[in-house]
């Protein structure tokens, strides 16, 4: 009767109890392209009616499946539309779209909606600016939103308008939330090859070519990997990738359990599993672990980028063949602040911007969560945008900029946001003027796609 | 549903009467025993089956949880398909 291994379940059990596995996520996105008006509260009141009637639901079967499966499912969430879409019809103060998302937040119980978006990596249409230039003001008036602008992508370059106005409203959002130690800054994301079904936050909203409601879940499980290769000191490295393989294969499939079960029962499509590595601040819940675990004295020291492209590859390996549909960003996850290993790497200076730049380019995202000194200027944000989007661009992946500008604060200084978006030091970054390339605006055009040195 | 309940802890007399009573109270049939010390503690898992279940699962998973903590035993009580899903392709 019972055709399981004793093993197997205790196995499972351990993971769960002692490794923090966890489903990290379950998004149900929702598309608000049918609540355009062309008066901006009609389009707000219809924004708000059709996200809490579609997840009205949403918080409870996630704690429902939790109960039954015995698996702690962290976040419930909401991705919708890109903003800017909606203003384009609707015209108006954007920000009135923010506090509509904030109730309908409030009214599902979700911990964060995304999609205060706008797609800009060729140009600005209609909204798009407007939507852009509300960011720091929506974000320093609601707790649950989080916003994202893609800036570029591998067929259509870089939009420097959009990379110069970033380094300003990245800048303006951590001012304007400084008596809350900056917090709108970790909630805004720079995209290049934004993904339209990523299930993680902030940069989660929901893609135009998205049905009209979708569930996407996002795993999680580095403290299982780096349990896993724990047990395994003397492995040579092609039995280290095999490892992370193995457990990826394991993590995902719960997400795939997990994914199928919430979408019969909230009665949306089910749409990707993102079998991503995401870290918490908790101990044992370490990316930079994993890392060390592989032999690094710390996070940040040479070997760094090679044992992190290992890691990133193998838990594609693993985790494709445990899901029917894989997406979202799928990858290791290098949030500084959401780290433990990544915080003690980066107090100890054996972490560094340049060294997270490189790590970003075999990485699944990008530049995350790095606190940097409140008097950095907004072109030295650009620039470091401007960096990290080339990298996507060139690389075709998705690479992203959080920074958090922590206002009043030096090197030496630390950032608490508390819970999952943790604590960091302030890092350094290079002084030197970017003002006159940032100055320059235009589009930097796309790459070639042969002759790939 | 059918589910699995695992004891983990240190071997006394009447470990399985007492999880065997909740089941019993709550319509729950047992459809599977095994046991074996493992690393020196008591491993028990049970298969059984909630179709006749007088108890919704919540409250049978929480009588479970609170007579491990009374007893000093580890007791998950889980839904069968995250093992099937985990560890069968």
């Amino acid at each position: 009767m019972l055709n399981l291994n004793v093993n197997d379940i205790l196995e499972t059990i351990h993971m769960i109890s002692d490794e923090h596995l966890d489903i990290r996520t379950i998004t149900m996105g929702i598309s608000l392209l049918d609540c355009c008006r062309g008066d901006i509260n009609a389009s707000a009141e219809l924004v708000y009616d059709k996200i809490t009637k579609k997840a009205q639901h949403l918080v409870k079967t996630g704690e429902q499946i939790e109960s039954e499966l015995g698996i702690p499912i962290i976040n419930k969430r909401i991705s919708v539309t890109p903003i800017a879409m909606l203003c384009a019809a609707s015209g108006g103060d954007p920000v009135v779209y923010a506090k509509a998302l904030q109730r309908a937040a409030e009214s599902t119980g979700v911990n964060f909606i995304g999609g205060y978006s706008a797609l800009v990596h060729k140009g600005f249409s209609a909204g798009d600016e407007a939507l852009i230039r509300s960011i720091p003001e929506a974000l320093s008036v609601t707790d649950n939103l989080c916003s994202s602008v893609n800036i570029g992508s591998t067929k259509a370059g870089l939009n420097m308008d959009a990379v110069r106005l970033m380094g300003q409203v990245v800048k303006e959002t951590a001012q304007r939330t400084a008596d809350r130690n900056c917090i709108g800054a970790a909630k805004l994301v720079v995209f290049c090859n934004a993904p339209e079904d990523n299930p993680f936050m902030a940069g989660a909203f929901h893609g135009v070519g998205e049905p009209d409601c979708v569930i996407n879940v996002g795993v999680s499980g580095p403290g299982v990997v780096r349990a896993a290769l724990a047990k395994a000191p003397d492995a040579d490295i092609a039995q280290v990738a095999d490892i992370v393989k193995k457990t990826a294969f394991k993590i995902t499939r719960m997400g795939q359990l997990v994914a199928n079960r919430a979408a019969k029962r909230l009665g949306a499509p089910f749409g990707i599993v993102d079998l991503s590595l995401a870290p918490t601040p908790a101990q044992g819940d370490s990316v930079a672990h994993i890392l060390e675990e592989m032999g690094l004295e710390q996070c940040g020291c040479p070997g760094t980028t090679a044992c992190l492209a290992l890691l990133n590859d193998a838990v594609k390996k693993g985790g494709v063949m445990a899901s029917s549909h894989i997406g979202g960003l799928s990858g290791a996850f290098i949030p500084v602040t959401e780290d433990a290993g990544m915080i003690d790497a980066a107090r100890a200076g054996t972490l560094s911007i340049e060294k997270l730049e490189a790590m970003t380019a075999v990485c699944s995202v990008g530049l995350d969560m790095i606190v940097v000194p409140g008097d950095i200027t907004p072109e030295t944000i650009s620039a470091i945008i401007a960096d990290e989007a080339a990298i996507g661009m060139i690389n075709t992946k998705t690479t992203a900029v959080r920074l958090i500008p922590a206002i009043g604060k030096q090197i030496g200084d630390e950032l608490d946001f508390g819970g999952l978006l943790g604590s960091g030091p302030v890092m350094k970054v290079s002084e030197k003027s970017p003002l006159k390339f940032i100055s320059r605006g235009g589009r930097l055009p796309a790459p070639i796609q042969s002759l790939k040195n | 549903m059918r589910a699995v309940i695992s004891v983990i802890g240190k071997d006394t007399v009447g470990i399985l009467a007492k999880v065997s009573a909740v089941c019993e109270k709550d319509g729950v049939n047992i459809l599977d025993v095994t046991q074996t010390i493992l690393q020196d503690l008591f491993t028990m898992i049970m298969l059984v089956d909630l179709k006749g279940a007088t108890a919704p699962f919540d409250k049978f998973k929480e009588e479970l949880t609170a007579l491990g903590e009374k007893q000093n035993l580890s007791i998950h009580t889980m839904h069968e398909d995250i093992f099937n899903s985990m560890h069968k392709i």
